[in-house]
């Protein structure tokens, strides 16, 4: 239990979190009125209106937050970990099997007027004990075992959550991705996925000839950042880049000819440098034993596998709704009613809005039901087009405030059970915002994710306040004792 | 591990700014520099509900309206927002049979993708006595309502190819109007209503609203700060007497032709019949009797008025003989003889028996065929001119200035020109040096290659009436805020002198008002204290009987109308034509006629019989 007096709860809470995210919360509320005011204004405290609702969601936050830190001993959630992750786990299988269908989704658990998703809690669950089992004194995560162990903690409910069809939620565990980065875990992995999906993006948005030369570009460049030197080679390898790059240009100049040159593609030019250099640097790397130049061969070939099979399955294997909707999702196609619909009206929502906004009720886009989900996961659309650029500033710098003030005050935390939890709840917020602003503004395929503490819905709101709560009680419980 | 963790939470830290930064930075983009989402998001949410204007009311030279408004509605159906209902109800209350509304719900759910939350129209100009009893039973069939609509009424029979109508425009009318028409949109399509579609059609108006994803209306933008209203259109005051086109139409009713009245001194058209026509109750929604119009054998659209070429028959012989006297090549003096016509080899142009040796005077009231060739013969073997090919062009360039083979220039639209030969014609058909006179003898009495229209026919009438001269025939009058073209105010001269047009006035005189039995052709026409002067033609009709011509003014010294009729398969001109015009003279100058008798043998005379459809 609490202890009141120990160093007064003034100086140990970390008001600057509280105060943001109070500030969240309210602009959350405020614009989640904005986009379902119509032609009948009622008030921002209608029960009938989901502002209402909010309302009411947000009270019951504030007294969820209250108890967890005055009633809670900190203690709890460290030793509660493995229990309440079992138990999350449970219910998110469960689920699966008892739900209805929304939206193709079975994530939702229904009693009466009540609905609550447990993929939301399971967040919670998962950081506690990720948190817990990083935080270990044994635990090392360039041991295989233990990196073992924790990629079953974090993978185990992101695999159950993709089969419940909620394909945002489980993404938002790649972010504990961050938190193992942070923990020692490999940055060249970390940057290995990035470049992954880039590769994959350009391979379907551009071509694989485009793709194929950033992967080149890409290995010259970490190549001479192994090596760390910029010397001839390094230009050298510059120079046949460009000229590679000029090639589908000057074969088109070239192309009407009959005859062998029309023959060549540009492709299997490329594939023919991409062979030798394959080679020379297999054989410089295994002679000069430099390590680096193996892992860039490796590198290239893993890179080529990648962006053909990518296009053989995406030409080959997917069926045409599949394959339409990741056009959408890649901007591929312009699609403004079918499936981009939901993109395009976002972004001529946000887009409308200029520098300043049209004004508090006065946006015409999300008032009037252009924009879909317009009060849980596009309620970025009513900031963007009521409060323009500023507002969107705003609240993009609140979040950034809020997820900085968290990382700082984890690395200053003694214990690395609060450390650890820290990163997790800054990576959960993290991912969220990205992958929400993104989907509005058209920089991320459309995954139904909540904007944290913004969006519409209880489930959602009271998830994040336990996330942010159970760390300032940890990081207040620190700055109490020591 | 601290300093390493330092560094790896310095990274994090710098990434997490950088995110922000990409997100700020489309942010920026789609905000503040692209346009794009700016114009879609007023597209998106903004309804520009278009308010019609009312077209402008055309009115007669006397300030009668012919063509108005009426009000009627339209039902529409949003299917979407349809919930079940009595289909019975709904369509006692409308007026249709309930099959009709089960096709069409039927059709509408079949193509519900198509429509989505738009309105369709159900039923178009229903009665405002259907519309009050469906009001009110309304409340009973959500998704189904009535919207105003104005369409044209047409309180005067005043000719639908006189008035036009107006119909919906369809894809190529908007792209020969650019930016002019939108779909949905209406325009004067034929006659007056095309004439002067300018101002008849006044301004587009909207409101705008509001609407959700939904098509709904919310509300109105800005309280209707930006909306505009509709600009009525122009009302039209037309040289037209409604009581003398309603008075021709009877005339002309079950006989196929024309009838043409011109007020001499300025020009205006003061009737233009065109008959069998489109009647005005089908006019207002020509879309719905398109087919049985367009079956019609005898061609109801063709406004036979401004667009049929027909020979002129022996009405030219007004022009030949005027020209003649120009020309010096005929005087007053002149006797030519006549036996049964024109005689030339072997062949003979055929003549009607009658005094011979004639002059001119008498040539014209006898209607003499073989006095008209001689005429002719003179003019193109002409010693002034090289040779006949000089002679006929000269003679063509006379024609040419009475208005005939070409447009007249009128206001009313798709006019026709006529034709006339010209020396290129005839060496091209026979060669050069391979025709004379005898050749081209039949435009002497004005058959053969010489096409014109009833209202080339009419202004002849009115050249004669002014003593040389005329002014564009016309049918919109200059009124407030309507101007026309200042080339309907000025005298289009002749190529002939006045003093011979009063030489051979005297002879139409003559041919009406001799007396019976004096070998006048036209004394039929004849009414006391009018002093009509006129011309009979007789026109061969390659389709059976001869059509029936004849031109005239009156009172001859102070000519106030000239009128020509164009009878097909008539006959004589004498028969039909004469006595058509007279009247509609009569009706004009005494308002009403003097010779009750000829009016009803004409009125219920039925030549439809006689003219074979084409």
């Amino acid at each position: 239990m609490g202890n009141f007096s120990d160093r007064g709860v003034k100086q140990s809470i970390d008001w600057k979190l509280v105060v943001s995210y109070l500030l969240l919360i309210v602009i959350g509320w405020i614009n989640i009125y904005a986009s379902i005011h119509s032609a009948e204004p009622s008030s921002i405290f209608d029960f009938n209106f989901r502002s209402g609702k909010q309302f009411v969601w947000i009270l019951t936050a504030m007294g969820l937050a209250l108890v967890i830190l005055f009633a809670i001993n900190p203690g709890f959630w460290r030793s509660a970990a493995l229990p309440m992750y079992l138990f999350v786990l449970v219910l998110l299988v469960v689920v699966i099997f008892v739900s209805k269908d929304v939206k193709g989704s079975h994530s939702w658990f229904e009693f009466g007027p009540v609905k609550f998703q447990p993929a939301e809690i399971s967040k919670i669950t998962t950081s506690l004990l990720l948190a817990s089992l990083l935080s270990q004194t044994n635990f090392k995560i360039t041991r295989l075992k233990d990196f073992l162990m924790a990629a079953i903690v974090i993978g185990v409910p992101m695999l159950v959550i993709l089969a419940e069809s909620e394909t945002g939620s489980a993404l938002v565990y790649v972010g504990f991705l961050f938190v193992m980065y942070r923990e020692g875990f490999s940055g060249w992995w970390i940057f290995s996925i990035i470049i992954a999906i880039i590769l994959f993006i350009l391979t379907l948005t551009a071509s694989p000839y485009v793709s194929a030369l950033a992967l080149f570009g890409v290995i010259v460049v970490t190549g001479a950042v192994g090596s760390g030197q910029l010397d001839h080679r390094f230009w050298i390898n510059v120079a046949v880049l460009a000229i590679l790059g000029l090639l589908p240009w000057l074969s088109g100049k070239v192309s009407g000819t009959e005859g062998v040159l029309a023959k060549i593609k540009p492709m299997y030019i490329l594939l023919g440098f991409g062979l030798v250099s394959l080679i020379l640097m297999l054989v410089k790397g295994y002679k000069e034993r430099k390590r680096h130049l193996t892992l860039a061969s490796l590198g290239l070939l893993a890179g080529i596998t990648l962006i053909f099979s990518t296009e053989f399955i995406f030409n080959n294997i997917l069926q045409d709704h599949q394959r339409k909707r990741i056009e959408v999702l890649l901007g591929m196609k312009e699609d403004p009613t079918g499936v981009g619909y939901n993109v395009a009206q976002s972004m001529i929502a946000i887009g409308s809005g200029g520098l300043k906004g049209k004004g508090f009720l006065n946006g015409t886009q999300t008032t009037f039901g252009f924009v879909p989900e317009q009060s849980t996961d596009f309620i970025f659309c009513t900031v963007g087009e009521e409060w323009g650029f500023l507002g969107c500033l705003v609240v993009i710098l609140l979040y950034v405030f809020m997820i900085w003030r968290i990382i700082v005050d984890a690395e200053k935390s003694r214990e690395a059970f609060t450390r650890i939890y820290g990163y997790c709840v800054a990576s959960c917020i993290f991912m969220h915002l990205f992958i929400n602003i993104g989907m509005t503004i058209g920089l991320m395929p459309v995954i139904g994710i909540p904007l944290p503490l913004l969006s519409y819905g209880g489930s959602s709101l009271w998830a994040f306040t336990i996330l942010i709560f159970i760390f300032i009680a940890l990081y207040r419980q620190e700055k109490k004792y020591y | 591990m601290t300093t390493e963790g330092n560094n790896r939470s310095r990274i994090l830290l710098i990434g997490l700014v950088a995110v922000a930064a990409i997100l700020l930075g489309k942010l920026f983009f789609i905000q503040i520099i692209e346009d794009k989402y700016k114009i879609n998001a007023s597209n998106n949410s903004m309804v520009y509900d278009l308010i019609y204007p009312t077209r402008g009311i055309i009115y007669d030279r006397n300030g009668k309206i012919i063509v108005s408004n009426k009000v009627t509605y339209d039902i529409l159906v949003t299917p979407r927002e349809v919930t079940p209902f009595d289909t019975l109800t709904l369509a006692s209350a409308l007026d249709v049979t309930p099959d009709f509304i089960r096709e069409k719900m039927a059709d509408y759910s079949r193509n519900k993708n198509k429509i989505g939350y738009q309105s369709v129209v159900m039923l178009k100009q229903i009665k405002p006595e259907v519309y009050m009893k469906f009001a009110e039973l309304q409340y009973n069939f959500p998704g189904f309502r009535g919207q105003v609509r104005s369409i044209r009424d047409y309180p005067v029979n005043a000719g639908g190819n006189l008035l036009g109508y107006v119909s919906e425009v369809d894809q190529k009318y908007i792209e020969d109007h650019p930016g002019e028409y939108r779909p949905g949109d209406y325009a004067g399509k034929t006659g007056i209503e095309a004439a002067r579609e300018k101002e008849l059609r006044g301004e587009k108006g909207y409101h705008i609203y509001l609407r959700n994803s939904r098509n709904q209306i919310e509300r109105q933008y800005k309280d209707g700060e930006m909306d505009k209203e509709a600009v009525p259109g122009k009302d039209i005051v037309t040289t037209i007497d409604a009581d003398l086109q309603q008075y021709g139409q009877e005339l002309m009713r079950n006989k196929v032709g024309s009838l043409v009245a011109i007020e001499p001194k300025t020009g205006e058209i003061l009737s233009l019949v065109s008959s069998p026509g489109v009647d005005v109750n089908m006019l207002a929604d020509i879309s719905q009797h398109y087919n049985e119009i367009i079956k019609d054998p005898h061609k109801p659209m063709f406004n036979r008025a401004v667009q049929a070429p027909y020979p002129p028959g022996s009405v030219f012989k007004l022009v030949n003989g005027l020209i003649g006297l120009q020309e010096g090549t005929l005087n007053m003096d002149m006797a030519y003889p006549c036996y049964q016509g024109y005689h030339f080899g072997s062949h003979k142009l055929g003549c009607h028996s009658h005094a011979s040796p004639l002059k001119l005077e008498e040539a014209i009231m006898m209607s003499c065929n073989g006095f008209f060739c001689y005429v002719l013969r003179n003019i193109l073997e002409n010693k002034k001119y090289k040779n006949i090919d000089e002679a006929l062009d000269k003679w063509n360039e006379y024609v040419q200035s009475f208005g005939f083979g070409h447009k007249l220039g009128s206001d009313f639209p798709s006019e026709l020109g006529g034709t006339l030969p010209t020396s290129k014609l005839y060496n091209k058909r026979y060669g050069k040096g391979g025709w004379k006179f005898t050749t081209i003898i039949s435009i002497s009495i004005g058959q053969g290659e010489v096409g014109v229209t009833p209202l080339q026919i009419a202004n002849l009438a009115a050249i004669m009436a002014n003593r040389g001269w005329y002014k564009i025939p016309h049918i919109v009058k200059a009124s407030e805020g309507v101007e026309i073209d200042p080339k309907y105010y000025e005298r289009q001269y002749t190529m002939v002198d006045t003093t011979n047009f009063k030489k051979v006035i005297k002879g139409m005189w003559r041919a009406v008002n001799n007396g019976p039995g004096t070998g006048c052709t036209a004394a039929v026409a004849e009414v006391k204290g009018l002093d009509i002067c006129g011309k009979t033609g007789t026109a061969q009709n390659p389709r059976g009987a001869d059509n029936s011509v004849f031109i005239c003014f009156a009172p001859m010294d102070d000519p106030k109308i000239a009128v020509a009729a164009y009878v097909e398969n008539a006959g004589f001109g004498a028969a039909w034509a004469a006595p058509i015009a007279s009247l509609l003279i009569e009706k004009y100058l005494l308002g009403e006629t003097t010779r009750p008798d000829l009016e009803s043998r004409v009125m219920q005379g039925n030549l439809m019989g006689r003219v074979k459809a084409y």
